[in-house]
């Protein structure tokens, strides 16, 4: 009895120290893992490429000047190849075998959508790069997002045609989950500014010939029409108007926040107006602009190091993954305290335009996040008022 | 605007449409006539021939008359090497085996264009300029007429090719009875690398005319395979006449659902048409019943 209790006493040392000692490791965490999934290659690979150099040139940066409170942070990087199952996995590979803090991604909507259930059950911080507005609305607990919302996209250009007195307009979209949502924003808010939407078309985003349904938006009363997909539809359309000699004013959503698509569509381009966040025309930005000072750094940063030229959705990354350094900085190695922080976040400049977050706004942004820019001999301009 | 315009428009950009799905069918219906398989790489060569047309044209700036045809005689190389080297070596090759290698093959060459000129989308500039034409108040544009130009050049030549020379024959007899060909001393061998040969080259082809309408980036290949198989399928399999019309069909088909009904039901009535197909005659509406006999024998 005696030489039982002796075993014992020391099994339960043994376990109390060894539950001690990794009580203490945890404290002293060799790095901040940080995960990231984008769609770094597959159709929309324009999008998760910059995303990915961002977060690996901030993670560098980071760690050259000492990390954050001494403490490296280490980015875990994960294809979707922009394919819902392939982002579930990415995200579930994070969080159960990395171990992952939080997460950075993924780079559009329907891959958001599809891992939001696993990282609200895991209680784990997301930071999305995609745009679509059921992201944050109603509000999660630990989803938040970057990139400027397609209500307040939506919004900018029916502001924009109120001011230039169209009333009648016909919009496309392709049959993405982006394309859709916004359709969607753009047919609740059109009536809000006195707007009738007198065509409505769809086309597949892999779809080579839009012309039907230009022919059929023409023999319409529409005075604008509204295109809302990703390239290379999106050129596409803009080359078939000049074919159908349609000179209505075309709008196209931020999703055509790339110079690359300008140059595809050629001269077809010309006239093309869109709202896009301030990175595009970072130059242009008056010096007092809050936002200018993270603009012409992040823009010349990337540019020297990736010699290629600056995209919206690298400023989404950049954003994230500057909240998650400034979240981590407050609370450490807790999600819980990293969700809290992210939270708390004020008055946040970044490359989307200034965040205020609160427990109920976990997007942070208003409709002055976006500036009207239009395409003018190639290039694009701020739209005079 | 008048409802006969409209109708008009429809119908040109059926066409357009349905001539690059009859280019495709046409590389499908020739591998499949010589060796009885599906080719799934098939949307790749015209993706290749796209690509290597760009690259050629825009970053070695060779003029364009010069780029198109170096492509797709590059892409026909392309396919010749794939026949010599996955295809040929099989020793009892089944029909599954085949068609798996043909996936393989299409992914390795989508993978490898990614690599080399990266994810973007790419354009060529048209042939005669991009002034649309004005056809009693709808416009075509002049790159049109060269997509439907090539492929009634392409037809034509094949036709003749079938009908006229002793090789043309000789694929032809392969593609009646593989075993009876044999027997009569013809080189199959050969006949099924002739036809990888003839179905990269048209593929290549149709990349580099399609190009400047369509533009082109790595992943273009999957989805006109997917809709040039529905064409082949739909016209009959290896029938080169169905494929024609069953390109322009299911263009218009298409562009006149887009147009008069919903655009969001388009690929829908589209697919519907091609199940009815399938239902009512299984070998394609052009299909004739003592070919398929022949084959099976």
């Amino acid at each position: 009895m005696k030489k039982l209790s002796i075993v014992l006493s020391v099994l339960l040392i043994l376990i109390c120290s060894i539950l001690l000692l990794g009580a203490g490791e945890k404290e002293k965490v060799e790095s901040y893992k940080i995960g990231g999934v984008f769609a770094i290659t597959g159709p929309a690979s324009w999008l998760g490429e910059p995303e990915r150099n961002t977060c690996v040139m901030i993670a560098d940066m980071v760690n050259e000047n000492g990390g954050i409170n001494g403490v490296p942070i280490e980015m875990v990087i994960e294809d979707s190849v922009g394919d819902e199952t392939k982002a579930v996995n990415a995200v579930k590979k994070l969080i159960n075998s990395d171990n992952v803090l939080g997460i950075v991604g993924t780079s559009r909507s329907g891959t958001t959508m599809a891992v939001i259930p696993i990282v609200e059950k895991a209680q784990i911080p997301l930071i999305s790069c995609a745009a679509a507005e059921a992201i944050i609305s109603p509000t999660k607990k630990w989803v938040f997002k970057t990139p400027q919302s397609d209500r307040h996209a939506a919004q900018r250009i029916c502001m924009h045609m109120q001011e230039s007195g169209i009333t009648k307009i016909a919009v496309m979209s392709g049959t993405t989950a982006f394309g859709a949502q916004g359709r969607e924003q753009v047919q609740k808010l059109a009536p809000d500014y006195g707007i009738t939407i007198v065509a409505d078309e769809t086309y597949g985003p892999q779809d080579t010939d839009m012309t039907a349904q230009l022919t059929k938006i023409r023999a319409t009363e529409a005075q604008a029409l509204i295109n809302w997909s990703i390239v290379p539809a999106q050129v596409i359309v803009a080359k078939n108007m000049v074919q159908l000699g349609m000179d209505l004013p075309l709008y196209l959503s931020h999703g055509f926040g790339n110079i690359k698509y300008v140059e595809a569509a050629g001269g077809a381009a010309e006239g093309i107006m869109f709202p896009a966040g301030r990175l595009l025309v970072a130059d242009m930005v008056p010096a007092s602009h809050p936002q200018k000072e993270v603009l012409t750094r992040y823009k010349g940063l990337y540019e020297e190091r990736f010699n290629e030229p600056v995209s919206t959705f690298g400023g989404h990354a950049w954003d994230a993954m500057w909240l998650f350094v400034e979240a981590l900085d407050e609370a450490g190695a807790d999600r819980a305290g990293i969700r809290d922080a992210l939270v708390k976040i004020k008055g946040f400049a970044g490359t989307g335009g200034v965040f205020n977050f609160s427990e109920e706004d976990h997007y942070g942004l208003t409709p002055e996040a976006f500036e009207m820019l239009v395409v003018k001999d190639g290039a694009f301009t701020i739209l005079e008022k | 605007m008048q409802l006969g315009v409209q109708l008009l428009q429809y119908t040109l950009s059926g066409i357009t449409i349905g001539s690059i799905y009859a280019m495709v069918a046409i590389g499908f219906n020739i591998i499949y006539n010589a060796t009885g398989i599906i080719n799934f790489a098939q949307g790749e060569f015209v993706m290749l021939g796209g690509m290597l047309a760009v690259y050629l044209h825009n970053t070695l700036h060779i003029p364009l008359g010069l780029a198109g045809p170096c492509a797709a005689l590059t892409v026909m190389c392309v396919g010749l090497l794939f026949e010599r080297f996955a295809i040929y070596p099989l020793k009892t090759p089944s029909v599954i085996t085949l068609i798996i290698i043909t996936i393989a093959a299409s992914i390795l060459f989508k993978g490898g264009a990614m690599f080399i000129w990266g994810k973007d989308s790419f354009i060529l500039p048209s042939f005669s300029g991009d002034t649309p034409i004005n056809l009693l108040g709808a416009t075509i544009l002049p790159q049109s007429l060269w997509v439907l130009g090539t492929l009634i050049v392409i037809f034509s030549a094949l036709m003749g090719f079938y009908k006229f020379t002793i090789v043309g024959k000789a694929v032809k007899a392969c593609s009646y009875n593989r075993r009876a060909a044999k027997i009569v001393g013809i080189n199959v061998d050969r006949m099924v690398l002739l036809s990888f040969g003839l179905s990269a080259l048209i593929g290549g082809t149709a990349g580099v005319i399609v190009t400047p309408i369509t533009l082109v980036s790595y992943d273009r290949g999957s989805l006109l395979a997917l809709k040039g198989f529905g064409t082949a399928v739909f016209g009959g399999l290896g029938n080169m006449g169905g494929a024609v019309a069953g390109g322009l069909i299911i263009g218009l088909l298409e562009s006149y659902s887009a147009g008069l009904l919903s655009s969001g039901y388009k690929d829908a009535v589209a697919l519907v048409i091609l199940l009815l197909v399938l239902f009512f005659r299984p070998g394609g509406i052009f299909a004739r019943r003592e070919e398929h006999l022949l084959k099976a024998y």
